[in-house]
């Protein structure tokens, strides 16, 4: 039981990273209907920024650890935002009427542009980091096996909670969420109604980028080892997570990042630590052939 | 150009250059500008080199304003319609270069300047001419994207070399059982998913590629782990192997013709097997696609419903697209075993599938000459940059971008189906 505790709270922890990343992938899915491959290199970009920021503070000192953390976030948030814009504008929008695969094609050169490009700048080496936040509590202490609960693990999910809360109000409320609705009901329709497509797409991939950046911060905290290539497996099973949860839908995505989270945290437990990716991908094939809308999804309805 | 829109123009180049200018230095003041690196105690340290990022930002800029120079005095069609009387005109041409090219590739080991590492470089090219002529059944003719088509040149590559390890058959044995296993995982693999709308139907083919590179890495009994397998058998010519001394009571290849030894002829040899499989490749589908199968395969591509509705089965003919795609990846894979006499679950990672799709759709989905041409360009020019190594794969990914986005119908366009209703 108390083994069964520990593995919740460390898949959740794990969900919430996942289901970050996944909200990039389906709001753009939902918007032009194209896998961003490259969203990935996103986050492990905005893992990278939150190692350089942290680095260059504890050089120079004299900020508190709640300082820190919210300028290594702002940082993250606003380098990544500029890497989400001019990822679109370069490799993505002259494809926008091209036929369908073209755009899947140039986001997978652009993915592996972005790996080497970190990897020639910043080494391939693996980046320690000092843990930042340190501690936690002990919630059950059982037979010599104690269920911790890390500060850093309340600190993900708090920020996943906030982000999520903030980002739900975003698409409800705002003219910036209704326009990305309407774009995704009909682009055609709501250009003719006045919304600036292009504005709003660029600001679709700022948005997921910046979640993707929160990520990354979370992952160098988490786990404070980071490389130039963790923006693959870890996109990859972010995707996987947002076709679980149905592709489009918002809540969708973060139920999917959660089940796969725990899902991997589970089989590493209970079964093997060596196929973890595989029984993440095994549930992909599972879940989409048996529900090919995933588990929030709308079923789509194909035309002649 | 009027006087007023010439006016306008240099503080709207200003105004561009700058805003690029800018965006480059956020995008590379940290992770450019900010190079960390272990300080030997196991902490990170700054190396700030900020010259470089400001120098990335001027270059920006001054690309910006030169393409806005560009398209002021040359505003009339884009690049890819100036292509396009070029492109015609080879088209016209391309039965003499076809012929040219065989030619050429026949006669290559004889060329003077053919030495070692030239027809090692032509066997590699050959060799993703080959997958990608395969990939091309799957992709290019059936119009399923698979983003794990190296799942199959690994199955090749480790059935030929547990074959020919543990039973001691000859390549010639393996090569069709290789073949013959590719095809069964592609049938397996293939029969869940390929119901799956496209983009899915990508994604999974990629988890199924790398749930095979994990297997063969964790599965340390059989495949060795990530040591990989080596020792594998060297393909000898027809029962003459290509050694210096042969076995008691074999002939060896050299003394069977007649020649001193040289290890070229075994080389020389591995060209012409490469150059035949391929040929029998780009043949085989060639001929498929004259009938009623290859034929349901480009309809598929093209309307998938109007297929249902005349009686296509469209999970056995896409089926039979994948599992056939797959057999060619397994001899490519079975060759690249007994070439390299070592394979390890690194040669199959996501970027070989990433690279012989690029191949495919660079070269223009569904054209043969165009997977030739566009697995020259990504096999060669990266050779040229060897001694960029550093930088070859940001210059192959900034090249995909960059064909892509000037020539999204690959370098030869030729996804006309085969027959057509009304040109």
């Amino acid at each position: 039981m108390a083994f069964f505790l520990q593995q919740l709270i460390n898949g959740v922890t794990l969900g919430s990273i996942y289901g970050l990343i996944a909200i990039g992938y389906t709001m753009v899915y939902g918007i032009i209907g194209m896998i961003n491959f490259a969203h990935g290199e996103v986050y492990m970009i905005g893992a990278f920024v939150a190692v350089i920021v942290f680095t260059v503070l504890a050089s120079v000192g004299g900020m508190g650890v709640v300082g820190g953390l919210l300028l290594v976030l702002i940082a993250a948030m606003a380098i990544t935002a500029a890497y989400g814009w001019s990822i679109e504008r370069v490799a993505y929008r002259p494809l926008r009427r091209s036929f369908r695969l073209a755009p899947l094609i140039s986001a997978i050169g652009m993915s592996i542009l972005l790996q080497n490009y970190v990897q020639l700048s910043q080494g391939a080496r693996i980046k320690p980091l000092q843990p930042i936040i340190e501690g936690g509590m002990i919630l059950m202490d059982r037979g010599g096996f104690a269920v911790r609960l890390s500060y850093i693990q309340i600190f993900i999910f708090l920020l996943t909670l906030a982000l999520m809360a903030a980002f739900a109000l975003i698409i409800a409320k705002t003219p910036l969420g209704r326009a990305q609705r309407a774009c995704e009901q009909d682009r055609t329709m709501a250009a003719l109604l006045g919304v600036d497509v292009d504005r709003t797409i660029s600001l679709t991939f700022v948005v997921g980028a910046m979640l993707a950046a929160v990520a990354g911060v979370m992952v160098t905290l988490y786990y404070g080892v980071i490389d130039f290539f963790i923006g693959f497996l870890a996109g990859l099973k972010a995707f996987t997570a947002a076709v679980l949860g149905g592709i489009g839908s918002l809540p969708g995505a973060v139920l999917g990042g959660l089940l796969i989270g725990l899902i991997e945290t589970f089989w590493s437990a209970y079964f093997s630590v060596e196929y973890k990716d595989v029984a993440a991908f095994a549930i992909l094939v599972i879940v989409l052939v048996f529900l090919p809308t995933g588990l929030l999804g709308r079923p789509e309805v194909e035309k002649v | 150009m009027s006087a007023a829109a010439a006016d306008d123009f240099l503080p709207r180049a200003a105004k561009e250059a700058a805003a690029t200018a800018l965006m480059v230095f956020v995008l590379g003041v940290l992770i450019v500008g900010a190079r960390t690196f272990d300080d030997g105690g196991g902490h990170l340290a700054i190396e700030w080199r900020m010259q470089v990022v400001a120098m990335g930002a001027a270059l920006a800029a001054l690309g910006r304003v030169g393409i806005l120079f560009w398209r002021r005095h040359d505003p009339g069609p884009g690049l890819a319609e100036k292509w396009r009387p070029a492109a015609a005109a080879l088209d016209r041409r391309m039965g003499w270069l076809i012929w040219l090219g065989l030619g050429f590739a026949l006669a290559l080991p004889a060329l003077p300047f053919a030495d070692r590492y030239v027809v090692d470089t032509a066997i590699q090219v050959l060799i993703y001419v080959m997958l990608g002529w395969g990939l091309n059944v799957v992709v290019g003719l059936a119009g399923l994207l698979d983003l794990g088509y190296v799942a199959f040149y690994a199955v090749g590559a480790y059935s030929y070399a547990l074959l020919a390890k543990t039973f001691g058959f000859s390549f010639w044995i393996c090569l069709p059982l290789a073949g013959i296993l590719a095809a069964f995982t592609g049938v397996l693999l293939g029969f869940p998913v390929l119901r799956l709308r496209g983009d899915y139907l990508a994604i999974v083919t990629l988890g199924f590629g790398e749930i095979i590179r994990i297997v063969l890495t964790n599965w340390v009994d059989l495949t060795g782990g990530p040591n990989g397998l080596s020792g594998i058998p060297r393909p000898s010519f027809f029962g003459f192997p290509f050694t210096a001394n042969p076995p008691e009571g074999s002939t060896s290849f050299h003394e069977l013709v007649g020649l001193d030894f040289n290890p070229m002829h075994r080389i020389v040899f591995l060209y012409f097997v490469i150059l035949a499989l391929a040929l029998v490749t780009n043949y085989f589908t060639q001929r498929m696609r004259r009938l009623p199968l290859g034929r349901a395969w480009e309809a598929l591509r093209e309307d998938e419903i109007a297929c249902t509705a005349l009686g296509i089965n469209p999970t056995n003919t896409k089926l039979s697209a994948f599992a056939i795609g797959a057999m060619f990846g397994g001899f490519a894979g079975a060759f690249f075993a007994t070439r390299q006499g070592f394979i390890s679950p690194e040669s199959f990672s996501f970027f070989e599938s990433a690279l012989i799709l690029a191949i495919v759709v660079l070269g223009g989905m569904g054209s043969q000459v165009g997977v030739v041409v566009a697995a020259l360009v990504l096999v060669v020019l990266p050779e040229w940059f060897r001694a960029f190594a550093e930088y070859r794969m940001l210059v192959f990914g900034a090249g995909m971008v960059l064909i892509m986005v000037l020539r999204p119908h690959g370098l030869v366009a030729d996804r006309a189906p085969t027959v057509r209703l009304h040109g």
